[in-house]
């Protein structure tokens, strides 16, 4: 039997603000276990929460990103239940009333739209960490990193409207390009910066109600979100296949066996006996801080990639490419600003430049350092102007990180001048005709493609610099001489 | 001066050290000796600390003056001290050191009080007699054979006896004023968010409040400006600043023009004709010194108490979710985590906390939760309405604080209903979140203390000590008190 694939996505999203949610304690990856604590984050008796109202912004920004309603009231709940890394036993999130409801993430391109709705995002802390269980002397322990405890969370939670598993690739792709753009998360799913839950169900092709979903959790790669989704898409069709039900059940997905784990199912679901945060009043955006982060708000990468296309004539897959990333973008633009033609300006950044930073292992952010967009734009002047051909171009490119100057003045330094001198390139030309009878003989003798030889021949001489038209042109001229005019 | 120092006043205390006529030395040798005496037949404290816990060097700047300098003062074992046993009167804090001061334990510092020990409470300040405490309960200084109140029972007893000048208690259904009634004191439950919570350790967070015991309004007064203003580590904390209290006219004109309304209806049957005779000698006080009283009316009070335990359980069964063995306090091995929390608990936690965590956890169950926790929210918003209604027409309500003297140890400590029903004039408040003051109101025949309480708007904890002081000033000189009669 056909059947159709309902995904919806929860993800978790590590907020990039230096201090924890609800204390002073710096917000950073790892470090010596509980070192990054304090009576609060380390839920001791007494202990109070503050909110970070940074944390708060960053969630409404990304709300305001989505489309959606970020709320002028919204409230804090503890979420009850026991777990080791968990110091206060509940977790201080949002229940009945988040930050953010409704709006949709687009995971399309600029041509082929695919706006799925999001239901809501929330504010909540992250859990501490629990080592494997270790050896320690004769006992056997389980040792709790309480560093992570208190960091920001968004959760964003999507609507079940997903239908592929490479569409959940797409919409982690999309969020991590958002939450990056927009400055609020390093994205990084590696690191644990993006967390992601997956629900999925299936039905017969047609049919309107939902079948019953599984949640897979544990899926910290975006390559493994995709993975684990086929699995279990895979696993239920046979299930269905075979006339069987399915159980609703939490699955953990196991990276290294590539394998899906029952955790636990529905009977052993929590409760978690959700109520207002007591400790914490509402969280309140009034209408001038909502319009302030509103005119905060960067032009968003569909937005953008749509501008290049319609006012830069760029294609649609050049404009998809250089809005991968906010400061790609802006690098591009940047260089158009300078002067740069908008296509060779896509062109470079998206071979020349992104090859070298692939390389070399860079960040765009220190590259610009060494090319600024006006200088990346005073090379592909030159080149436009006739004065570099693109071999020529190439070079002065690598020269120009090597070496400070300006562009010009590099290129006269090098010698990297086109000659396009019709005198001096029909000496050459002889010479290169004179030096190689065979060829000629071929060429004369009906073979076209001896005349790119000599125009090799003759670029060589020339250590590259002639001009490749003028460079045709003469040796023609010259082969004319020898032979019939072809 | 004729009268020995231990029944010296903070503020003769702290003008005296100010002005170098005192030494600190002196004052808390003098409260020392008290507490040697009189700790075999009370047991107010759970940690004595010998020389009292004294300002030093880290203390904070106080905004102002040193208001409280080189007066012993002794907080109930729920406020956490660096480095000095913390219980909660609890088996699961058993040898617990918090690595850090409650935002009221640094502003005592800062004001250059010292702390002369934590009291006895009932378990996490569940309780209405101390009879809760896993170590032991206290007793009342007036009659031994009597509870001197809960849960700050502890505080109460230090004061009453002589062994600190003033004290800190905390308050989530009448902890402070009931036992401050029950010895003879007055004890304050400011407005919710007066003083910090930061480094009380929650029973019921929306309820909480640090309160004040103390022989006099000054004294009372004088504490509450050393402590309030706003805390930045506490969400809740009101903002503004302290109480000023040079600028409070505590003297006989004190509650001149003010109006005290009193809630007629509630007081009929079932209150004890002691209490009921102290309410009379205010009234007639009030208008001596120049108030105002007249009737208010109230909605019945039948809901109060069912709300205030739907809702202060629900809070606690999640605040004390983090007492599991796994960080500090007690721990019971076990072969796993779920055994570990369930053997550390069942051995941690006294009988009255587990009831309370199972009636919250039940309250907050899903399918339960409209019923139970939502209705009492509800009804909790009416209450406020309720009292802040009655509040329109005047300056405060007057209520008894309790409904009988204090009780015999063991007389309600199998009835956890009883016990929860005495605190029926004492939970509005709480729920309302506004400030009252249970003030002194004569003895019974059999020489126990009544006391009466007044209720004012938020953050008018100034018009509660003029009408204190106005009744000191009509009734009885705080300086010249009935002070209790150690046995021999």
């Amino acid at each position: 039997m056909a059947y159709e694939t309902v995904l919806g996505l929860e993800v978790h999203i590590q907020l990039a603000t230096k201090s924890k949610l609800f204390c002073a304690c710096p917000n950073e990856f790892a470090g010596e276990p509980n070192t990054r604590v304090c009576p609060v984050c380390l839920g001791l008796p007494g202990a109070l929460p503050t909110l970070n109202a940074g944390a708060a912004a960053m969630v409404a920004r990304l709300g305001l990103a989505l489309g959606a309603t970020v709320h002028a009231r919204s409230i804090f709940a503890r979420k009850n239940y026991f777990y080791p890394d968990m110091p206060k036993n509940y977790q201080i999130s949002q229940y009945d009333l988040p930050i953010v409801t409704g709006g949709a993430l687009d995971i399309g391109t600029s041509e082929a739209p695919r706006p799925i709705p999001i239901t809501r995002v929330h504010l909540e802390e992250d859990t501490g960490k629990s080592a494997h269980p270790e050896k320690h002397g004769d006992r056997e322990e389980t040792r709790l990193d309480f560093n992570r405890c208190g960091v920001p969370l968004a959760e964003m939670v999507s609507e079940p409207a997903l239908r592929s598993p490479d569409e959940a690739f797409a919409y982690l792709t999309a969020l991590r390009r958002l939450v990056r753009w927009l400055g609020i998360s390093d994205g990084d799913m590696e690191k644990g910066s993006l967390r992601c839950d997956a629900n999925v169900s299936l039905r017969p092709v047609g049919q309107e109600a939902f079948g019953t979903r599984s949640e897979i959790k544990n899926l910290n790669s975006i390559a493994g979100v995709r993975n684990a989704i086929a699995a279990e898409v895979l696993r239920q069709a046979e299930l269905l296949d075979r006339g069987e039900r399915i159980v609703q059940a939490t699955l953990l997905w196991d990276q290294d066996k590539e394998r899906l784990q029952v955790m636990r199912t529905k009977e052993e679901a929590h409760d978690y006996r959700y109520f207002p945060e007591p400790d914490l009043p509402p969280l309140l955006f009034s209408a001038e801080a909502l319009a302030a982060e509103t005119r905060a708000l960067p032009e968003l990468p569909l937005a953008r990639a749509r501008r290049f296309e319609k006012e830069l004539a760029l294609p649609a897959y050049d404009a998809d490419l250089l809005t991968d990333a906010r400061d790609l973008a802006d690098y591009f633009e940047e260089t158009v600003t300078a002067g740069a033609p908008a296509k060779a300006a896509a062109n470079w950044i998206g071979n020349d430049v992104l090859r070298t930073l692939k390389e070399t292992g860079g960040t765009l952010a220190t590259f610009r350092e060494t090319l600024p967009p006006k200088r990346l734009a005073a090379l592909l002047v030159l080149a436009a102007g006739g004065t570099l051909s693109s071999k020529l171009a190439r070079d002065l490119f690598a020269i120009l990180l090597v070496e400070k100057g300006e562009p010009a003045e590099l290129a006269q330094k090098h010698g990297l001048v086109q000659e396009s001198d019709t005198g001096a390139l029909l000496a050459v030309a002889e010479g290169v005709l004179d030096a190689n009878p065979s060829v000629v003989a071929d060429f004369l003798g009906g073979k076209d493609k001896a005349l790119s030889f000599l125009v090799g021949q003759l670029m060589k001489q020339t250590k590259g610099r002639a001009n490749p038209t003028v460079a045709q042109e003469v040796l023609r001229e010259a082969l004319g001489r020898r032979g019939a005019p072809r | 001066m004729s009268r020995p120092l231990w029944q010296e006043s903070a503020s003769t205390i702290a003008d005296g050290v100010d002005k170098g006529t005192l030494a600190v030395d002196d004052v808390v040798r003098a409260h020392e000796e008290v507490a040697a005496a009189w700790e075999p037949h009370v047991h107010a404290y759970l940690t004595r600390v010998p020389g009292g816990i004294r300002p030093d060097g880290s203390a904070d700047k106080p905004p102002g003056r040193k208001l409280l300098n080189g007066v012993p003062v002794a907080i109930k074992d729920n406020l956490c001290t660096k480095g000095v046993a913390t219980t909660c009167g609890s088996r699961i804090l058993e040898g617990y050191l918090p690595p850090y001061d409650a935002t009221v334990v640094r502003r005592l510092k800062a004001h250059g009080a010292v702390i002369v020990g934590k009291t006895n409470l009932d378990e996490f300040a569940m309780g209405s007699s101390t009879e809760n405490s896993g170590y032991g309960t206290s007793r009342n200084p007036y009659d031994v054979s009597r509870v001197p109140g809960g849960s700050s029972g502890g505080s109460a007893v230090a004061v009453a006896t002589g062994s600190a000048a003033v004290a800190l208690g905390s308050e989530t259904g009448g902890s402070v004023r009931q036992p401050a009634a029950f010895t003879n004191l007055l004890g304050l439950k400011p407005t919710y968010g007066r003083l910090s919570r930061y480094g009380l350790v929650a029973f019921a967070s929306s309820m909480d409040q640090v309160g004040i015991f103390s022989r006099s309004a000054s004294d009372g007064a004088r504490t509450l400006a050393a402590l309030s203003g706003h805390d930045p580590l506490d969400a809740t904390s009101l903002p503004g600043p302290a109480l000023d209290f040079d600028a409070l006219d505590l003297g006989e004109g004190a509650a001149r023009g003010l109006t005290v309304g009193v809630p007629r209806a509630l007081l009929g049957e079932g209150l004890d004709d002691d209490v009921a005779e102290g309410m009379r000698i205010v009234e007639a006080a009030l208008k001596a010194a120049g108030a105002t009283v007249r009737d208010v009316t109230l909605l019945p009070p039948s809901s109060w108490v069912a709300t205030y335990y739907l809702l202060a359980t629900a809070e606690a069964s999640s605040n004390l979710a983090r007492f599991d063995g796994i960080r500090y306090g007690l721990r019971k091995p076990a072969g796993n985590v779920l055994d570990l929390y369930r053997e550390t608990r069942e051995a941690g936690f006294g009988a009255e906390v587990k009831r309370r965590i199972l009636l919250g956890t039940y309250a907050l169950s899903a399918g339960y939760y409209e019923a139970y926790y939502g209705k009492a929210q509800k009804a909790r918003r009416r209450i406020q309405q309720d009292l802040t209604a009655a509040l329109e027409g005047c300056d405060a309500l007057l209520f008894p604080t309790t409904p009988t003297p204090a009780f015999k140890i063991g007389e309600k400590a199998d009835d956890p209903l009883a016990m929860y029903l005495s605190d029926i004039f004492t939970i509005g408040a709480n729920l309302a979140g506004l400030p009252a003051l249970s003030v002194p109101a004569g003895f019974t025949g059999g020489g126990l203390p009544v006391g009466v309480q007044f209720t004012a708007r938020a953050a008018r904890e100034d018009l509660l000590y003029r009408l204190a002081a106005a009744l000191e000033h009509q009734l009885s000189d705080p300086m010249e008190r009935r002070w209790p009669t150690k046995p021999s």
